[in-house]
């Protein structure tokens, strides 16, 4: 039998904080904070000490006063003689347009190519692959130019839609694809347009209890209504009862050449086009490979089991595998959605107008204060990205595996 | 041991600190070059040739201070810089001199703090358009899509003239001149509009020049020119009085050919004065005494930089105009040298 007793304790030595594991660790993290302090020390004093900045001073007051430029894409009213902080919103509101648009767009690209990579058929599978590999591989900025390039050079500039025999003509004789965009045609509310609205709501909500009582149907008595069709003809049939009842009361302006451009229509500019495609794509082949990583993380027993109890392939998917396979593929999907966003600061290349081209870019320029402009598009970017991800974490907390 | 490392590590420090103290132009002279800010590509004022040297009317000026601080008019370290950049890169103190074909405003000047030191090209925005448009004047192009260059004094000149015409257009920005020419060429935009001089010269890089035609209206004053940072006077003097050197050399007939013989010495005592065999003009501007002479030597004078790079004779075809000596009725005018 041996007794244990307790070591003799040491006093403490200074060449403990070298030699002993105990206190290393926090040697080297004090030495590195103090590094830390000591470069950021400089830094700020090296910015306190610069003779531009000594003699201009930091002042956000040049927000007010007016900006002296126009913009082409004004999702609000802009004119030359509004205010930089103006400028700076609408340019803003142009990067959540193309952000908000191109993270869908990737969203859908991405989860289609994503199980379509681990299809059974070889030659879907090897395209996925290709479409992945060629996408991920290049700079975003260059798949922005090659897009706009081919855009610019390949489509026909408005004069090709003039005179009697005209080179080009519109689809539909409504869209018109020309080198400076898309021109497709606006709805134009009349009285009454409401009454559609209201109706076309009201459908949507009456095709989801239906769906909803359906499921518990079929759970609580095991009957099987159909869903499909009802579901369309509850999506269709209203709406478009009343629209013509009330005389039709939606109409569109078409666009129509006038003048050097097509006039009315909603014009999608071609440096939105460009940016737009060129993020979701690229932004679509990291999210293809989540997703296959996420569908790949579930083990073929799922399947195999539900592929027993004599699901289908297709409901194996989308009851079995897609919503196991998500809780692998959310938190990878935020990073995306944040890299789309930051990325969509590479606009300048194609002349879009986001908010790096107009706060970071003219006003810039143009008041040349660019400490705050900087801080500022700083401040908006981390807001944005921060603003995603909690969205997405509540998602994310939404369908993680709930442990018990 | 240690001792000496801390010591060594306080030299450099030491010596660091003295450099960033230094003036401008002692910077340039221990470094052997002048770093110099120019356009990205405009034929005519500043682009590569087909072997990489740098050709222009902008850089020539760049050439000739060389020349006149380094007695060397290749020791010159280009970068080209876009309309956006070029602001941030002086400030910076990236460049020591912006020759970039840039207007000189009072914004630019006072808030933006820089020194515009002279005029070396009178210019004023105009319209490029294709003949087959139809477009006679620029007060025809309402609703027109305009490619322009970001970050310049046009985009503003744009703005104020459909603004007081009552007229309306959709801006395009570009970043350089050679996406607006890809732009322009492709029928993206139906006019593209710069500094008249900068549209000449993108008009003679065209396959079909005689198919584009600028449009009359002169919508503003383009005063362009060399300028520097606030803060280093001496070193502004420098580039001015190179810049004022090559216009009076014009005047005083002064040449690349006859400038050697010149500096012999001559009947005329402004030329003594200028080429450094009178007055010590060298010393008081702290160069050596045949600095302009350095200068002309290199790239001649006013008006042979402007023959051989933008003058009638060349594609860009530009005549002298407002760009002549005040004695051939233009606006050259340089301060005597006494």
């Amino acid at each position: 039998m041996t007794t244990l007793t307790d070591p003799p304790q040491e006093s403490f030595r200074l060449s403990m904080l070298l030699n002993d594991t105990r206190y290393r660790s926090y040697t080297f993290q004090f030495i590195a904070l103090i590094l830390i302090i000591a470069f950021f020390s400089w830094l700020i004093n090296n910015a306190i000490n610069n003779p531009t900045l000594q003699s201009n001073g930091v002042g956000f007051g040049f927000l007010w006063t007016s900006a002296g430029y126009d913009i082409n894409q004004q999702p609000i009213p802009f004119n030359s003689q509004d205010t930089h902080l103006r400028a700076s919103v609408v340019g803003v509101m142009n990067t959540l347009i193309v952000a908000f648009l191109g993270c869908i767009t990737a969203t859908i690209l991405g989860v289609i190519a994503g199980v379509l990579r681990l299809s059974n058929n070889w030659i879907v599978a090897r395209l996925m692959s290709i479409y992945v590999e060629a996408f991920r591989n290049v700079p975003v900025l260059i798949w922005i130019l090659i897009i706009f390039s081919i855009m610019t050079v390949s489509l026909p500039g408005p004069r090709a839609f003039r005179g009697d025999d005209p080179q080009s003509s519109m689809l539909f004789d409504a869209i018109a694809f020309t080198n400076r965009g898309v021109y497709v045609p606006k709805p134009l509310y009349e009285a009454g347009s409401l009454a559609v609205f209201i109706t076309f709501i009201l459908s949507i909500a009456a095709i989801f209890f239906y769906r909803r009582y359906a499921t518990k149907l079929l759970y609580d008595t095991g009957r099987l209504l159909p869903v499909f069709w009802p579901s369309i003809a509850m999506f269709f049939v209203p709406t478009l009862l009343v629209f013509f009842v009330l005389g039709r009361p939606i109409g569109l302006e078409y666009p129509e050449l006038r003048g050097f451009n097509f006039q009315g229509g909603i014009q999608v500019r071609g440096s939105l086009i460009a940016l737009w495609l060129a993020l979701a794509i690229y932004t679509g082949a990291f999210i293809a490979e989540n997703v296959r990583a996420g569908i790949q993380a579930i083990s073929k027993g799922q399947t195999e089991a539900a592929a027993s109890l004599g699901l289908r392939p297709n409901r194996i998917m989308n009851l079995v595998i897609l919503p196991q396979a998500l809780r692998v593929i959310i938190p990878p999907l935020i990073s995306q959605y944040l890299n789309l966003t930051k990325n969509s600061s590479l606009a300048i290349a194609v002349g879009y107008m986001d908010v790096t081209g107009t706060l970071g870019g003219i006003t810039l320029n143009q008041t040349g204060r660019a400490l705050e402009c900087i801080l500022l598009l700083m401040l908006f970017y981390l807001t944005i990205s921060l603003a995603i991800s909690g969205v997405m974490n509540v998602y994310n907390n939404s369908v993680k595996l709930k442990e018990r | 041991m240690k001792k000496s490392i801390f010591l060594g590590t306080l030299t450099v420090a030491g010596l660091l600190a003295g450099a960033a103290a230094a003036t401008t132009l002692e910077d340039i002279k221990a470094r052997g070059t002048l770093n110099c800010g120019v356009n990205t590509g405009l034929v005519g004022f500043a682009a590569p040739d087909a072997n990489n040297n740098w050709q222009g009317f902008d850089i020539d000026l760049c050439k000739a201070v060389a020349a006149a601080v380094l007695g060397d008019a290749d020791a010159v370290n280009y970068v080209p810089l876009t309309g956006k950049t070029r602001f941030t890169a002086l400030a910076a103190g990236e460049i020591d001199m912006l020759s970039r074909n840039t207007t000189w405003t009072f914004s630019r000047d006072n808030d933006l703090k820089f020194e515009f030191v002279g005029i070396n090209y009178y210019d004023g925005q105009g319209f490029l358009v294709p003949k087959d448009l139809g477009v006679t004047s620029a007060k025809d192009l309402d609703q027109a899509t305009v490619c322009i260059q970001t970050g310049t004094t046009t985009e503003l000149n744009l703005a104020d003239f459909f603004r007081s015409n009552g007229i309306s257009y959709e801006p395009v920005p570009i970043e350089t001149n050679a996406e607006a020419i890809q732009q322009y060429l492709a029928g993206a935009c139906d006019t593209y509009t710069t500094d008249a001089s900068g549209l000449a010269a993108t008009r003679a890089t065209f396959e079909d020049p005689s198919a584009h035609v600028v449009l009359p209206e002169i919508v503003s004053k383009e005063p362009l020119g060399p300028l520097v940072r606030h803060g280093d006077n001496e070193w502004g003097d420098i580039v001015r009085w190179t810049l004022n050197a090559l216009i009076s050399a014009e005047e005083l007939g002064i040449t690349s050919a006859n400038v050697a013989e010149l500096a012999g010495g001559t009947d005329n005592p402004e030329i003594n004065r200028m080429l450094g065999n009178e007055g010590g003009l060298g010393e008081m501007i702290g160069l050596s005494p045949d600095w302009a002479k350095n200068a002309i030597a290199a790239v001649g004078n006013y008006g042979e930089i402007f023959e051989r790079h933008i003058g009638e004779n060349t594609p860009i075809g530009l005549a002298r105009g407002l760009n002549a000596q005040w004695t051939d009725g233009g606006l050259m005018y340089s301060p005597p040298f006494r």
